[in-house]
């Protein structure tokens, strides 16, 4: 599923990601583990494809659309509501019975009482979970997730938890809490 | 069919931004009317209609110019491009859907600018109005694009005007060309081929400005 050979990246002179190798079977789960700045998020958007190696070769045998993708940001408009975004994803996403599967995981992430609430008055934890229900919406084959715990607090991670439990996906974890995530992963990266 | 749908959402998306923030189009309309009042009192008395003509045509583009630095704020300040390109839609969707409600945007703006042109210089013929309407729509399709790799860029507030009012020179020539010049529907017909060439290359190329 995923086959990645020396690969390597970089902006202008400065070098990020170097020789990174890989072969991650559909259904795995990879943790991703390393200090700040260690090019994490880099490998992570590399296989989203969101940017492409400067050096390398990386296979993702998944289309574009399957990918569920959790970044830093939690790419939704602030000036929409949570369905409203949900919504517009869903749309674009092509996702069948998209009000119910939005109600659904509106209802599972504890966001459907601040369903119509627009999102620049969540917290930073709600924008986290409004942000995974955003990259579940479509039901990804390949879930790519990074720092899926950043601003949660213990009752929004045991819900990842449970997620994380429950997947059909295949799953690549960058975090900078292993321990969360530990038993559950089937190959690991390390970045220094 | 699902390609107008996705091009529908996605410039309904951007009218419910401009309708919640409010930034975008009292901005343009605000500028568009200082642009016509200075122009009114730079021009000195006794001169000429077809001068007045022409500074129409620079009130339209820097008031354009003006909706296009802010059409892809919302996707820059929140990273949101980067869930539009992993959709599986056609990314020349996203290109579309953007232009569409910048030329809504223009569109409102002109309905304010155009009888207050009227009022301050003379009033606006029917090829004004036909040449405005077709460089509106080449002004959004080669505007939207630019603004687009200007959002990509460190530069933007650079990139977007040095990129933009070049190509725009042709959208000036033939727009006053249609407004002053004697049997201008050529520049009525250059302006719909300038239209139909510059969407055709937007669309088509849109792909490689959100992508690596």
């Amino acid at each position: 599923m995923i086959r990645a050979r020396g690969v390597g990246r970089s902006y202008g002179r400065k070098q990020v990601l170097r020789g990174v190798d890989l072969d991650l079977p559909a259904g795995g789960f990879l943790l991703v583990t390393g200090p700040n700045g260690s090019g994490k998020t880099t490998f992570l958007r590399l296989l989203a494809g969101l940017q492409v190696p400067t050096a390398g070769s990386l296979e993702v045998d998944i289309e574009r659309g399957r990918i569920g993708f959790l970044s830093h940001a939690p790419l939704v408009y602030p000036q929409l509501t949570a369905v409203e975004n949900l919504d517009l994803y869903g749309r674009l996403y092509r996702v069948s019975e998209r009000r119910e599967r939005i109600g659904m995981l509106l209802e599972r992430f504890g966001l459907w009482d601040a369903r119509n609430d627009r999102a620049a008055a969540y917290s930073r934890g709600m924008l986290q979970r409004l942000a995974l229900c955003r990259a579940l919406l479509h039901e990804p084959d390949l879930l790519v997730l990074d720092e899926p715990y950043s601003g949660l607090d213990e009752a929004g991670a045991t819900l990842v938890d449970r997620e994380l439990l429950e997947r059909r996906a295949t799953v690549v974890c960058a975090t900078h809490d292993p321990g969360r995530v530990e038993r559950l992963a089937t190959a690991r990266l390390a970045f220094a | 069919m699902t390609y107008l749908a996705d091009v529908a959402a996605l410039a309904r998306k951007d009218l419910l931004l401009e309708l919640r923030a409010r930034e975008t189009l009292p901005a343009m309309a605000l500028f568009v009317i200082a642009a016509l009042v200075i122009f009114h009192f730079a021009l000195p008395s006794g001169s000429s209609d077809l001068a007045a003509e022409g500074l129409l045509w620079v009130a339209i583009v820097f008031t354009a110019l003006l909706g296009l630095a802010r059409a892809f704020v919302a996707e820059r300040e929140h990273a949101v491009m980067d869930g539009l390109v992993l959709a599986p839609c056609d990314r020349s969707a996203i290109w579309l859907g953007k232009g569409l409600a910048v030329l809504g945007f223009l569109a409102t703006v002109e309905l304010i600018g155009l009888p207050a042109f009227a009022i301050f210089f003379h009033g606006v013929g029917a090829r004004t109005i036909a040449g405005v309407a077709l460089a509106d729509v080449g002004i959004c399709a080669v505007g939207t694009f630019v603004a687009a790799m200007a959002a990509a860029s460190r530069t933007r507030e650079l990139v977007l005007p040095l990129l933009f009012l070049p190509l725009a020179i042709p959208v000036v020539i033939g727009g006053v060309g249609a407004s002053v010049v004697t049997g201008g529907n050529r520049y009525l017909g250059f302006l719909a081929l300038y239209d139909a060439v510059f969407a055709i290359i937007c669309w088509a190329s849109f792909e490689y400005v959100v992508t690596e």
